[in-house]
C-alpha cells in the first residue's frame, strides 16, 4: 500500500529529529543536531535491507517516490517564504559577509573533493576481498 | 463574489499552494525552453520565482515570512515551512546509495569542519573591515556567516548587542538565498556534478535552505548527498561558536 511508504517516510523522519534533539541537548547546543541527515540514513538502511529480502512493494516505493518528486516544489515554496527582505536590510555587513562566506565555500569544493579523490584512487575498495 | 473567491482560496490554504507552486514551476519551465532555450534550468527560475514573490510579499506585508505573511497566501508556509521541506529532503534520500555515501563519509566530516571554519573566518575578516574589534561581536558576525541560526545562538550566549545579533541574522539570511540561487550558474565551474562533491558542498556551505534549493536547481539526483552533510552544518556552528572559536577569538582580540 502507498501509505506503507509514507508511514515508513514519517516514522524516519520522525525518529531523526528526536535522535537529533537529544544530541543537541547531549552537547548542549540549542539546535537540532543532524536530524535530517539520521532520518536519511535510517531510510537508506531500512530500503537497503527490505529491497535485499526483496520486501519492498511497488506500491510502497510509490508512496517515497512522490514525496521525493515533490521535493522541488517544496524547495520553491520554501523560496518563497525565506526573509529576503531581511537579508537586504541586514545592511552591506551582511551582505558583504553572507556573499564572502558563499565565493569561500565554492572556492573549497573542488579542493576538498580532490583530497578525497585522491585518497580513494591510491586505495583500491576491491582489495578488500581479495583473499590473502 | 470576490470574497466568496477570497474566502475559499485562504480556507484551503495548502491545496491553493499546491496550486500556485505548480502554476509558478510552468512559467519557470516555459521561460527555461523558451526564453533560455534550456540553458537555464526551470527550477532555478522557479526558485529565483519565488525569491522575488518573498521579496514582493515581505515589502507589502512587513513580515519576516515573505509571500506567506500576506493572508490569502499563508498556505506557502505551509508547504514551503521546515516540516515539509524536512519530509522531502529525507524522501530524497530513497533515490541515494548507499556505497555512495560509505564512501564519502569521512570527507563529509572533514568538509562540514573546513566549512564552519571557513565561513566563521570570513565573517570575522569582514567584521574587522567593518570596524569591529571586540571578540564578542566578532565572534557572532562570523557564526552568522556560518548560518542565521549558529549567529544568534552564539551571539545570545556570549552575550552580543542585538545589533550585532541582526547583522548575524542577515548574514546567514544572504549566505541562504546566495546559495539557492548562484549555485546552478557555479555548479560547472566548481566541479559539482558527483555525490562525492555534493556531499563537500553540503559540508562547506552548511546553510539547509541553500544547500536544498541550490541543488535541487542543478541535479536533482545530487540532493541526497549535499542535504545529509549540510544538515550537521548548523549543529556543529552552534557548538563550535560559543566555545572553541569564541575561547581562540578571546586569546586574538579584546571582550
Amino acid at each position: 500500500m502507498v501509505i506503507y511508504g509514507v508511514a515508513l517516510l514519517a516514522t524516519c523522519m520522525l525518529v531523526g529529529l528526536i535522535i537529533g534533539e537529544v544530541l543537541g541537548v547531549a552537547i548542549n547546543v540549542e539546535a537540532n543536531v543532524g536530524g535530517v541527515g539520521i532520518a536519511m540514513l535510517l531510510l537508506v538502511l531500512i530500503i537497503d535491507t527490505l529491497r535485499k529480502r526483496e520486501r519492498l512493494g511497488e506500491p510502497t516505493q510509490d508512496g517515497l517516490s512522490f514525496w521525493g518528486a515533490m521535493y522541488i516544489p517544496i524547495v520553491v515554496a520554501m523560496a518563497a517564504n525565506q526573509n529576503v527582505v531581511g537579508a537586504i536590510e541586514g545592511g552591506p555587513l551582511a551582505i558583504a559577509a553572507g556573499v564572502a562566506a558563499v565565493i569561500a565555500g565554492f572556492l573549497f569544493v573542488p579542493v576538498i573533493s580532490k583530497i578525497g579523490k585522491g585518497r580513494s584512487n591510491s586505495y583500491d575498495h576491491r582489495e578488500d576481498g581479495r583473499p590473502l | 463574489m470576490i470574497d466568496v473567491i477570497f474566502d475559499t482560496l485562504i480556507d484551503n490554504g495548502l491545496v491553493f499552494a499546491f496550486a500556485l507552486i505548480g502554476g509558478i514551476m510552468l512559467i519557470a519551465y516555459f521561460i527555461s525552453r523558451y526564453l533560455t532555450r534550456g540553458h537555464v534550468h526551470g527550477s532555478a527560475i522557479a526558485i529565483i520565482l519565488g525569491l522575488v514573490l518573498a521579496y514582493v510579499g515581505g515589502v507589502q506585508s512587513g513580515g519576516e515570512n515573505g509571500i506567506a505573511d500576506v493572508q490569502l497566501f499563508a498556505g506557502i508556509s505551509i508547504l514551503g515551512g521546515a516540516m515539509m521541506r524536512d519530509f522531502a529532503i529525507v524522501a530524497t534520500a530513497f533515490g541515494a546509495s548507499m556505497d555512495e555515501l560509505k564512501r564519502a563519509g569521512s570527507i563529509g566530516v572533514l568538509s562540514l569542519f573546513v566549512g564552519v571554519i571557513l565561513s566563521f573566518v570570513v565573517g570575522v575578516v569582514i567584521g574587522l573591515l567593518f570596524g569591529y574589534t571586540d571578540a564578542i561581536s566578532l565572534t557572532t558576525i562570523g557564526a552568522g556567516a556560518a548560518t542565521y541560526i549558529a549567529g544568534p545562538v552564539t551571539g545570545t550566549a556570549i552575550g552580543a548587542t542585538s545589533e550585532v545579533i541582526t547583522i548575524s541574522i542577515g548574514a546567514g539570511i544572504v549566505k541562504s538565498v546566495l546559495t539557492m540561487s548562484a549555485t546552478p550558474f557555479i555548479a560547472k565551474y566548481i566541479g559539482l556534478n558527483n555525490p562525492r562533491s555534493a556531499i563537500v558542498f553540503g559540508g562547506l556551505l552548511g546553510t539547509t535552505s541553500g544547500v536544498a534549493g541550490g541543488l535541487a536547481a542543478t541535479d536533482p539526483k545530487l540532493v541526497p548527498y549535499g542535504a545529509l552533510t549540510a544538515t550537521f552544518y548548523t549543529g556543529l556552528g552552534c557548538l563550535l561558536g560559543p566555545s572553541v572559536l569564541f575561547l581562540i577569538m578571546g586569546m586574538i582580540f579584546s571582550m
